[in-house]
């Protein structure tokens, strides 16, 4: 069962509630090569969701080719990207579209660093955001390897797909996947999903050998390679920058070792640069106080270096050695 | 169908690559609350770290920069909380980050930053008010029993503690940063190193103008050679940091917020500073406060480009 769609009982029969799915990992497989940048995927999605219009509707045309969504926000959790590569006469060329969604990371870099747990991991394995615990710190944007997060400007939240969290709890196949005429976008547990991409990149392959060209057809994050694998994998047929996907994506917390050790070592230094600094100070008074006593004037005052090249002549002010601990 | 190589077409496929993965990923809109928080940050945990330093291992003499240490640094630390929680998009849910709205419990991710960073400004405030207590009991109507609480072992661990969690603060945020997949944020390691000198430089520098005059000679003494050292070290670690990004750095600063960097802070605010430290007259009677200014301004100018310019991809 790679794509529940018949959720309809035959005539006659009464209408069964179709229950959850089974707790298991589920996502999306991709196809891109089949898209055909109808948008059906972003339509269903931002109508089950009850998603608003950017700009209350009044958006401008992007002038990029046929994508007025531009990205993915907190107002669009499905977006088709419209790749085109032409030369420049447009002799030659072609179209690569793709349908961009969250990707449900294994390592997910978002529900890493949320600072409320407002962002959990469901029974299906997938990533979602609870928008009534998040206050909007917008951590998990930055966090994000693929820009997927945005706060939705209705509720003030971070907002992302769910999966359809909602319709899944209920047997439903997500709007988006159920949408798509094409089978672009297909919804299932992850190991069938992988077993249907891995079959479709050696067919494409397989023809690409045959017809003497290069086989350029992998499947994007199918693997544990990319933050630990993708529940919304990709099948695709040129480089990820293409697409906007990051090659080798990263979770936040990657260079926390390094950065803190190296900030640690730092404050250690400069802690240390300045007990050198009192060490030398009382070298100098003991020097001043050997002068002092050489010139036997014990009780003279003492000399302090403000800077290099500047001496400022005060009173002897001597607490205890070690610290001013109980001097207040 | 195949593309040609050497077409148009793998022209355009070449400008495709980009300088890091990071620069696939969308903006948190961190402005200038956050960049004044970093800014006030660095300052209380370096004035409070400068202060722990002379209230541990100085003498009689220093404490009047004991005082003013203490005092600084919370004064410094007073609006960061309310600047992180006018700059959430939901403030009134503020205290999400502290107790788990939905399950109850305490709130706590040692792993992430903002989390661990809440709890540290928390615990700091509380341990940074007991040190100012106890530095100035006896003093602005508090009672002298009170200075139990800067004296003896008490003493010691109440200023310990009080430096320590200020070193987290004044680094902690630079490691904020990096904990991401922004530009430049996520591509190089040394911000929390290179926020906490510029913290540390920006409170001596705070200090020494508040101080001139006002304290003891010893310790501003001691202030200014820790200023050379702090702002040497940034320096350092800055020119490390641009080099090392390579192509991230021409992408990101290689425009007026570079210039701003390279004026602001590393001309204005660290190559004057550390020239005034060595020539104590080059700036004439006033060289110590105008240098204090320039390096305070530095300081600004370092959190607001780091800040604003990978916002700005």
């Amino acid at each position: 069962m790679a794509q529940q769609t018949d959720i309809f009982p035959p005539p006659g029969e009464a209408m069964e509630p179709p229950g959850a799915f089974e707790a298991q990992p589920m996502g999306f497989y991709t196809d891109t090569t089949v898209c055909i940048g109808c948008k059906a995927c972003e339509v269903a999605c931002k109508n089950w969701n009850g998603l608003s219009a950017r700009d209350g509707g009044a958006q401008p045309m992007s002038g990029d080719s046929y994508d007025n969504t531009r990205t993915l926000d907190g107002e669009h959790w499905r977006h088709v990207k419209f790749i085109e590569q032409f030369s420049e006469d447009r002799s030659q060329g072609r179209w690569l579209m793709m349908s961009d969604v969250c990707k449900h990371c294994v390592q997910a870099g978002c529900l890493e660093v949320c600072p409320t747990n407002a962002i959990i991991r469901t029974e299906f394995d997938t990533v979602v955001i609870q928008a009534d615990v998040c206050n909007g710190c917008r951590d998990c944007i930055a966090a994000c390897p693929f820009g997927v997060i945005e706060v939705n400007p209705v509720n003030n939240t971070a907002m992302k797909c769910t999966l359809c969290y909602d319709r899944m709890q209920n047997g439903l196949v997500p709007a988006c996947a159920q949408a798509c005429p094409t089978a672009s976008i297909q919804f299932g547990p992850i190991a069938e999903l992988r077993e249907l991409g891995a079959a479709r990149v050696e067919q494409l392959n397989t023809q690409s050998r045959d017809a003497g060209r290069p086989e350029d057809a992998y499947l994007y994050g199918a693997d544990d390679s990319i933050v630990g694998g993708l529940n919304s994998f990709y099948l695709l047929i040129d480089e990820p920058e293409v697409y906007g996907l990051p090659r080798a994506p990263k979770l936040p917390s990657s260079q926390l070792p390094a950065t803190t050790a190296l900030t640690a070592a730092g404050a250690a230094g400069l802690g240390l640069l300045g007990l050198l600094g009192f060490r030398k100070r009382r070298m100098d008074d003991f020097a001043a106080e050997a002068r002092a006593d050489a010139a036997g004037a014990g009780t003279a005052p003492e000399s302090v270096r403000l800077a290099p090249g500047e001496t400022v002549v005060v009173e002897p002010e001597r607490g205890p050695k070690g610290g001013v601990g109980g001097e207040y | 169908m195949s593309i040609d190589p050497a077409s148009a077409v793998s022209r355009v496929l070449a400008q495709t690559t980009l300088p890091s993965d990071t620069f696939v990923t969308l903006s948190p809109h961190w402005g200038w609350l956050i960049v004044l928080y970093f800014f006030l940050g660095g300052i209380s945990g370096g004035a409070a770290f400068l202060a722990a330093m002379l209230h541990l291992f100085g003498r009689a003499e220093d404490r009047s920069m004991v005082r003013l240490g203490y005092l600084v640094a919370f004064v410094a630390l007073l609006p960061c909380a309310p600047l992180l929680i006018v700059d959430l998009n939901r403030p009134e849910r503020f205290w999400h980050m502290i107790w788990q709205s939905d399950s109850g419990g305490p709130m706590f991710k040692w792993w992430s930053p903002m989390s661990l960073g809440v709890w540290i400004i928390t615990l700091f405030a509380g341990i940074l008010l007991l040190a100012l207590i106890g530095s100035w009991a006896g003093r602005v109507g508090l009672p002298n029993r009170l200075s139990s609480l800067a004296d003896g072992t008490l003493g010691k661990v109440v200023a310990a503690a009080t430096g320590l969690l200020g070193l987290f603060l004044a680094g902690y945020t630079g490691t904020l940063l990096t904990a991401t997949n922004r530009p430049l944020w996520a591509d190089t390691p040394l911000l929390g190193l290179l926020f906490l000198l510029s913290g540390i430089s920006a409170a001596a520098a705070a200090l020494l103008l508040l101080g001139w005059r006002r304290t003891h000679p010893a310790s501003l003494s001691w202030l200014g050679q820790i200023d050379s050292y702090a702002m040497g070290l940034e320096l350092a670690v800055l020119v490390v940091m641009v080099v090392t990004l390579g192509a991230v750095a021409t992408a990101v600063l290689g425009n007026g917020w570079g210039v701003a960097l390279l004026v602001g802070t590393v001309l204005l605010g660290t190559l004057v500073p550390l020239a005034a430290h060595f020539r104590p007259r080059l700036l004439g009677a006033a060289t110590i406060p105008v240098a204090a200014v320039l390096g305070l301004a530095g300081s600004f100018v370092l959190r607001s480009v780091i800040v604003l310019a990978s916002e700005a991809v």
